[in-house]
C-alpha cells in the first residue's frame, strides 16, 4: 500500500468516528495548550522581571546599609552591634573612586502633595542630579534636579507623569508651586512615564534634593546609594572598590551590603526559568494523559473495526500495512490535537497579553517544540500497542465479528 | 494441472479438553474454470474449508497446492500476496467498509496492492459498468440495497482478476430474486474462466454448480465428480 493511500485511509477512518476522534484530539489539544499558555506565563514573568531590572539602569551597583544575612559569619561582624548608617558624605566620597562613573544618593519616605486645590499621598525620593542618567529616565517637561551641593538642596521638585496628570491635568506643571508636607517647592520638571517599576512606580514619585528629603523626614541616613560602573566588565571591580572605600570610612567595619544588578538578575532569571520548566513539566503530564487517551481510543477503534481488519486481511493486506494504517491514525489524532492545541495556546497567550499589556506572555521556543514533540511522541508510542494488536488479529476470527 | 490440490488436509480446533476435527483427511482437486458447490449440514466444515482455500487459515496436517505451488509453507506476507493477487472472497454479510463509497470499496484491494490511483480509477469505472453500478459509485453501503451491496462485494473480489473466487453463502442474506441475480453474476464470471467455489445450504443453488462436494463431520461425504454424473447447468 502506498504511503499517501495509508494516510488517506487513516484520515477517512478517523473522520468516520467524529466523536471519538474529536475527544482524543481535544485531550491532546488541551495538553499542548496548557504547556504553551503556562510556559508563556512563566517565561513572561521571567522577561518581565528581567526587563524591570534592566530598566533600573545599566552597569548598576547598589549599596544598602547593614550587612546582608547571606554574608556569612565574620569576626568583624560579631563585634559590631549596630551598623553605621549610610550618609550623604559616604555617597559623595564614592564619586571620586576611579572606576565609578556616577553616584546618586537615595533617601525615601512618604508625604502629601497639594497644589491646584488637590491633595494626594506620594512617595518622596531624595536624590541628586546624576540619578536620572543612572536610571536612564527621560524628561517630559523641564529639567531634572539641578547640579548642586548635595548637602544644600534648593526648594525644587521633579514630579512623575501620573502626579502631573492628577494634579495639573493638561496644564503645564513646570514653574508651578506645590506644597509637599510642610515645604513649598517649585516644580522644575516632569518625568516621562516609564510604567510600573520594581518596588515603586516612578510615575507616582516626587523627586527632591536629597538634603531636603532628609530634613523633611528628620533623618541623616540614606536608603540606598546607586552607583554606575564605567563598563559592564568593571562591575565586580567597582563592587570591591566600593566595599573597601566604605569599610575604610566606617572604621574598618564591613557594615554595608553591595549588590550588583547582574547578580540579582541572574538569580531571578535562574529562578524563573526553573519555575517555567517546572510548570511545563506539570503541563506535560496532561500530554501523557492525552497519549493514554489516544491509546484507548485506538484500542476501541481496533475492537470496533475488527471485522474490517479481517476483511483487509482477506483482501490481501499485510500485517505491516494494517499496523501502519492504525499508527498513521494515532499519529494524525496526535498531530491535529497538537496543532489545535498550539493554536489555542497562542491564542491564550494573546489574550493574556491583551489583558496585561506589560506582561510579555510569549511561549518560549523550547516549550513549543517540546510540547509538539511530546504530543506526537506519546501519540505514536501509545499507538504502537493498538496497531500491533490490529495487525496480529486472526483473520477468520476477525471476519466473524461483524 | 489442478488450480487447487488438497492432500490429507486436517484442521483440528481445541476447545478446552475436547478437540473438534473440523476437517478430517480431506483430498480434493479442483481444475481451472470449475464451478463447485460445497454443501452439507451446519458444522460440517464448509466454512473452515473455504477459509483454508483462501489462506485465511492453515491446516494442521496436509498439503495445499494453489496453481501448483505449495502455499501452506509460505510466510504470512507471501500468503497475503497470494490472497491479494490470486484469491477473491465474497461473504454472506457483504463485508463492505461502511465509511467508503461503492467505488472506494471496489478499489480497496488495488489500494492495498499498491496499484497507482489512475489505474485504480479506470478499472473501478469499468467494473462499475460491468456490474450495473455506474449510478451508485458515490453511494455508501447503507445507501445501497442488499443485492447492490453484494454486487459491489463481487466487483471488489474480482477487481484483481484472481484465479479463484470463493463465496461463502453469497445469497444467504438476500431474497430469492436478488439471490438469483447474484448467482447469475457469479456464473457469468465462471463462464469467462474464473474458478468459482460456492458454499451453500440451498440444494437448488447447489444443483446449479457443475460439481457438488458434500461435507459431513469434516469429511468429504460425496463428490459428484467421482460419479461421472454431472448435472446439467
Ligand atoms: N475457531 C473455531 N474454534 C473452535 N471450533 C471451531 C472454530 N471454527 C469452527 N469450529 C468448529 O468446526 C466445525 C466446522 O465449522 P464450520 O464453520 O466450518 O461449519 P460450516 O459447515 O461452515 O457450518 P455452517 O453451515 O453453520 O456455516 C464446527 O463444529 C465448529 O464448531
Ligand atoms: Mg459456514
Amino acid at each position: 500500500m502506498r504511503y499517501p493511500d495509508v494516510l488517506r485511509f487513516a484520515r477517512d477512518a478517523a473522520a468516520g468516528y467524529p466523536l471519538r476522534t474529536g475527544l482524543s484530539v481535544l485531550a491532546m489539544a488541551i495538553g499542548v495548550a496548557a504547556v504553551v499558555v503556562l510556559t508563556a506565563l512563566g517565561d513572561g514573568a521571567r522577561r518581565y522581571v528581567v526587563d524591570q531590572f534592566s530598566a533600573l539602569g545599566s552597569n548598576l551597583v547598589i549599596v544598602l546599609p547593614g550587612r546582608s544575612a547571606t554574608g556569612g559569619f565574620s569576626p568583624a561582624n560579631a563585634l559590631t552591634t549596630t551598623p553605621r548608617d549610610l550618609t550623604i558624605d559616604d555617597a559623595f566620597s564614592l564619586g571620586r573612586l576611579p572606576l565609578v562613573r556616577r553616584v546618586a544618593p537615595l533617601a525615601a519616605g512618604t508625604s502629601e502633595i497639594s497644589a491646584m486645590g488637590r491633595l494626594r499621598e506620594v512617595v518622596v525620593a531624595g536624590t541628586a542630579a546624576p540619578y536620572i542618567d543612572i536610571r536612564s529616565f527621560r524628561m517630559a517637561q523641564g529639567r531634572f534636579l539641578p547640579e548642586a551641593d548635595w548637602n544644600r538642596g534648593a526648594p525644587v521638585a521633579v514630579i512623575g507623569s501620573k502626579i502631573q496628570e492628577e494634579i495639573f491635568g493638561n496644564r503645564p506643571a513646570v514653574g508651578e508651586l506645590i506644597r509637599l508636607g510642610d515645604r513649598r517647592l517649585r516644580v522644575v520638571g516632569v518625568l516621562k512615564s516609564v510604567g510600573q517599576g520594581l518596588g515603586m512606580n516612578t510615575d507616582e514619585v516626587v523627586f527632591v534634593p536629597v538634603s531636603l528629603a532628609q530634613s523633611m523626614f528628620n533623618t541623616n541616613t540614606l536608603f540606598r546609594i546607586l552607583i554606575e560602573a564605567r563598563s559592564r566588565d568593571e562591575i565586580e571591580a567597582v563592587k570591591a572598590e566600593v566595599l573597601a572605600a566604605l569599610k575604610a570610612r566606617h572604621g574598618g567595619e564591613e557594615d554595608v551590603t553591595v549588590i550588583t544588578q547582574d547578580a540579582v538578575l541572574a538569580t531571578f532569571d535562574k529562578l524563573l526559568r526553573a519555575l517555567t520548566a517546572a510548570v511545563a513539566g506539570i503541563a506535560a503530564i496532561s500530554l501523557a494523559v492525552a497519549g493514554i487517551l489516544v491509546m484507548n481510543v485506538m484500542l476501541v477503534a481496533v475492537t470496533q473495526r475488527t471485522g474490517e481488519i479481517g476483511l483487509l486481511k482477506a483482501l490481501g493486506a499485510r500485517g505491516t500495512t494494517i499496523r501502519n494504517a492504525f499508527m498513521a491514525e494515532a499519529a494524525m489524532l496526535s498531530l491535529v490535537g497538537a496543532l489545535t492545541g498550539y493554536g489555542l495556546g497562542l491564542f491564550g497567550a494573546f489574550v493574556l497579553r491583551q489583558m496585561y499589556p506589560v506582561f510579555p506572555a510569549y511561549p518560549p521556543d523550547w516549550a513549543v517544540i517540546a510540547a509538539l514533540g511530546t504530543a506526537l511522541g506519546t501519540g505514536l508510542l501509545f499507538g504502537i500497542m493498538p496497531a500491533r494488536r490490529a495487525a496480529r488479529l486472526d483473520p477468520v476470527q476477525a471476519l466473524m465479528k461483524h | 494441472m489442478s488450480v487447487i490440490q488438497l492432500v490429507g488436509i486436517e484442521r483440528v480446533f481445541h476447545l478446552g479438553d475436547s478437540s473438534v476435527h473440523a476437517l478430517d483427511h480431506l483430498d480434493v482437486a479442483i481444475e481451472p474454470g470449475e464451478y463447485v458447490a460445497i454443501m452439507g449440514p451446519s458444522g460440517s466444515g464448509k466454512s473452515t474449508l473455504l477459509n483454508l482455500l483462501g489462506l485465511l487459515d492453515r491446516p494442521n496436517v496436509g498439503s495445499y497446492r494453489l496453481e501448483g505451488r505449495d502455499v501452506t509453507t509460505l510466510s504470512p506476507d507471501e500468503q497475503a500476496e497470494v490472497r491479494s493477487r490470486r484469491i477473491g472472497f465474497v461473504f454472506q454479510s457483504f463485508h463492505l467498509v461502511p465509511r467508503l463509497t461503492a467505488a472506494e470499496n471496489i478499489a480497496l484491494p488495488m489500494m492495498l496492492a499498491g496499484i497507482p490511483g489512475a489505474e485504480r480509477d479506470s478499472r473501478v469505472e469499468r467494473a462499475l459498468k460491468d456490474f450495473g453500478l455506474d449510478q451508485r459509485s458515490d453511494h455508501r453501503p447503507d445507501q445501497l440495497s442488499g443485492g447492490q451491496r453484494q454486487r459491489v462485494a463481487i466487483a471488489r473480489a474480482t477487481i484483481m482478476q484472481p484465479a479463484v473466487l470463493l463465496a461463502d453463502e453469497p445469497t444467504g442474506n438476500l431474497d430469492r430474486a436478488t439471490g438469483e441475480d447474484v448467482i447469475n453474476l457469479l456464473e457469468a464470471l465462471n463462464a469467462k474462466g474464473m474458478t468459482l467455489i460456492i458454499v451453500t445450504h440451498d440444494q437448488k443453488l447447489g444443483a446449479r454448480a457443475r460439481r457438488q462436494l458434500e461435507m459431513e463431520d469434516g469429511r468429504l461425504k460425496h463428490d459428484s465428480a467421482r460419479d461421472g454424473a454431472r448435472p446439467v447447468a
